[in-house]
């Protein structure tokens, strides 16, 4: 049956097309195997995956609850660009589940990403119904008229389902089973081409001295680095988990499944079945095979890791709440490796967002009361006077004499005076409460005489001792700052142990309070992952373009990205000879004239 | 000159405005005026003996040649030339000053020129 276009939904609305799904949901092979198996053969990033897995249904499929490998409450979390992993025995560490998701979109895409930690400011929001929400995801096949193509809805209905179906711990780690199996297979298969031969028909083989040996060497060695580079570059573990595949990674480990696959074939059909005697072709064979693995080592390298270092791209990340802005070079990325790498810089570099400081106070906005009616005489035309009514109070209030802005100003300099006043005095306190303590040396007898024992305190007591004559300057300077949500007493004394321990003076300690520090700053300690949402009109995957947009959201603010490139340079060069560099004297030249 | 001078009993030690006529002179197939100029915005004015304010980068008069045109037509040295045929000479470097004034086909040059003080010029007038 036919599946009609339907239009594009709002982001964050599934109307009911489930009875449409399940007829379709066999065919589609939603595994992340088979369509990114689907999407190298297309060649990279498909934005126009055909729907429809009636060609694929030979393929031996994972069981359809791997597709949407994505879970929204992941305890361990990726940096999406570390985790790159190509081959399949790199991908032991790799807990990376991403979904197979590629085509094009049809109206505003929503898709949530994780980062590590819990958030620190909405512990007063519901965590519980976010999913829900934000799981508006249109799907990745754009609508063709076939039967076998899906739309965009459907398929975000059957991940839907099937999220909702699967338990969370399956599909966390089926994505990186995978690839660990298909990574330990590929690390395997050499030594089953070197050893079959050696156990099914050794007596037939022909002694193979000297070369075979120099074969074994080479081969340990190559193997050795396979497994040390692995380790190095791809065993870490993953920050974030993106909401779509990602495509180079892929793409990756389709080739290398495809490499081992056929090798295995050949191997079969050449050397198993008429049980070749050349041994030293066999071990030949295998150590074409690492050295193929080698290299699709340095495939994976290079497009993982080192394609996206030059920068390319200049992001502008505005905060929507309070208007912070900073600007990013990045290189060539996907959108959602932007993304998650933008949430990284947003993390240390933007202030935290503190919403007791947005607002100009209520008392100066509010005297917009108008102070006009408006009467309609005569004629009966609603509609026309309506907009005409609104118009004209709108002019009338634009001239009338607003001095709301003198009000500002005189209330943003009352409060500049009364923070640096509290500030003044919560310095004082501070310096003077240093004063109180001092570190004991070791060549020093603790008690100085033995009338005046002294009290050898370790760094704990010591910050409660000195705490109590600065915490009534601490509290009222956190109050007028409006910081006091994220420094609670507790925190205050620890910080203050921490500064003693270190012997920093009393100016390191305040740097805390004096200035809103990094968002990093005020992350607890917490397995639960930071969710924030990915909306862009352009598909996840695809990659940054000049004038594109997409946005970070969070539950009560959101991030805005703006992606321009970066100018090309001409550099011209000028040589200026060192002798060229030479002076007068300015002089009174005189003229007849 | 005469003009010049019943003006010096009603302005006292202050900056006269003078405009001074001078008729080129043909010596040969050059057209000479007389004086000589230093000055110009492209010079350095700490050398200029003649202006009162050290980074007045304006065209002086700093020679007259004796029995010349210029001297004739009442110009002095240390003049301050304003205005060339109404072009000024206030901004100009030394070599546009100098093209203003040895214009080939212009066989007058109308100068405004300015002067330190009163008493000075009178003393000079009378040396």
């Amino acid at each position: 049956m036919s599946v009609p276009p339907s239009p594009s939904p709002p982001a964050f609305k599934i109307d009911s097309f489930r009875s449409k799904v399940e007829l379709l949901r066999l065919p589609l092979a939603l595994s992340s195997k088979s369509i990114s198996h689907r999407k190298s053969q297309l060649g990279g990033a498909g934005q126009h995956g055909t729907g429809g897995g009636g060609a694929h249904r030979g393929k031996p499929r994972p069981p359809a609850s791997d597709m949407d490998n994505e879970s929204q409450y992941s305890g361990y979390s990726y940096k999406s660009s570390h985790s790159r992993n190509s081959r399949k025995h790199r991908d032991r560490r790799d807990r990376h589940r991403s979904k197979s998701r590629d085509g094009s979109s049809r109206g505003d895409k929503s898709v949530t990403i994780h980062a590590p930690g819990e958030p620190l400011l909405d512990t007063e929001s519901t965590r519980g119904d976010d999913r829900d929400d934000n799981w508006g995801e249109t799907t990745t096949v754009q609508t063709g008229t076939s039967e076998h193509s899906v739309s965009n809805e459907d398929l975000t209905r059957v991940s839907k389902e099937l999220e909702e179906s699967s338990p969370l711990e399956c599909r966390r780690f089926l994505g990186p089973g995978l690839g660990a199996v298909l990574g330990l297979f590929a690390l395997v298969t050499p030594l089953a081409f070197l050893v079959l031969p050696q156990l099914l028909w050794r007596e037939a083989l022909e002694p193979c001295g000297t070369p075979c040996e120099g074969l074994y060497v080479s081969l340990a060695f190559k193997l050795l680095v396979l497994l040390i580079s692995t380790w190095a570059l791809f065993l870490r573990p993953p920050r974030a988990t993106l909401p779509r595949f990602y495509v180079f990674r892929c793409l990756l480990l389709a080739l290398v499944f495809l490499f081992v696959a056929s090798y295995w074939l050949f191997y079969g059909v050449r050397v198993l079945e008429p049980r070749e005697r050349d041994y030293r072709g066999i071990v030949g064979y295998a150590a074409s095979l690492v050295d193929a693995l080698l290299f699709i080592q340095y495939l994976a390298l290079v497009l993982l890791e080192v394609r996206h270092l030059q920068p390319a791209f200049c992001l502008k990340v505005v905060r929507t709440t309070d208007g912070e802005s900073r600007f990013y070079n990045v290189g060539h990325l996907s959108i959602q490796r932007a993304a998650v790498w933008v949430l990284d810089q947003y993390y240390s570099d933007f202030p935290v967002y503190n919403p007791a400081l947005l607002n100009l106070p209520k008392s100066i906005l509010s005297k917009k009361s108008s102070g006009f009616k408006v009467y309609t005489l005569g004629e009966e035309n609603n509609t026309n006077n309506s907009t005409g009514q609104s118009r004209a109070m709108i002019a009338a209030a634009a001239r009338r004499r607003d001095n709301s802005h003198n009000e500002y100003y005189y209330e943003e300099a009352e409060m500049d005076r009364r923070v640096r006043k509290r500030k003044a005095r919560l310095v004082v306190a501070v310096e003077e409460a240093f004063t109180h303590i001092k570190r004991l040396q070791d060549d020093e007898p603790a008690a100085s005489s033995p009338k005046h024992p002294r009290e050898v305190m370790d760094p704990r007591e010591a910050a409660q001792a000195i705490f109590a004559p600065m915490a009534r300057a601490m509290q009222k300077y956190l109050r007028t700052t409006r910081q006091q949500p994220y420094h609670s007493m507790e925190s205050i004394i620890n910080h203050l142990q921490f500064c003693i321990t270190h012997n920093m003076t009393p100016k390191a300690f305040l740097e805390r309070y004096l200035s809103p520090g990094p968002t990093l700053q005020y992350q607890r300690e917490n397995g639960m992952g930071r969710q924030w949402t990915l909306v862009s009109e352009e598909p996840v995957t695809s990659a940054l373009s000049r004038g594109l947009v997409f946005s970070l959201r969070r539950l009560d603010f959101s991030l805005v990205v703006t992606v321009t490139p970066l100018p090309f340079l001409h550099l011209g060069e000028e040589f200026i000879d060192p002798k060229s560099h030479k002076f007068v004297m300015r002089l009174q030249s005189e003229t007849s004239v | 000159m005469s003009s010049f001078l019943s003006q010096l009993h009603f302005q006292l030690s202050c900056a006269l405005q003078q405009r001074i006529e001078i008729c080129k002179l043909r010596q040969g197939e050059h057209l000479i005026l007389g004086f000589s100029i230093g000055g110009g915005i492209d010079q350095d004015p700490g050398q200029n003996p003649f202006s009162e304010d050290k980074s007045d980068k304006g065209i002086y008069v700093t020679r007259v040649t004796p029995g010349g045109p210029a001297e004739v037509a009442g110009l002095m040295m240390g003049d301050k030339v304003m205005q060339v045929n109404g072009w000024d000479m206030t901004m100009v470097t030394h070599d546009q000053a100098r093209k203003r004034l040895t214009k080939k086909n212009e066989d007058i040059v109308r100068l405004l020129v300015t002067r330190k003080s009163l008493e000075q010029a009178v003393r000079h007038s009378m040396m």
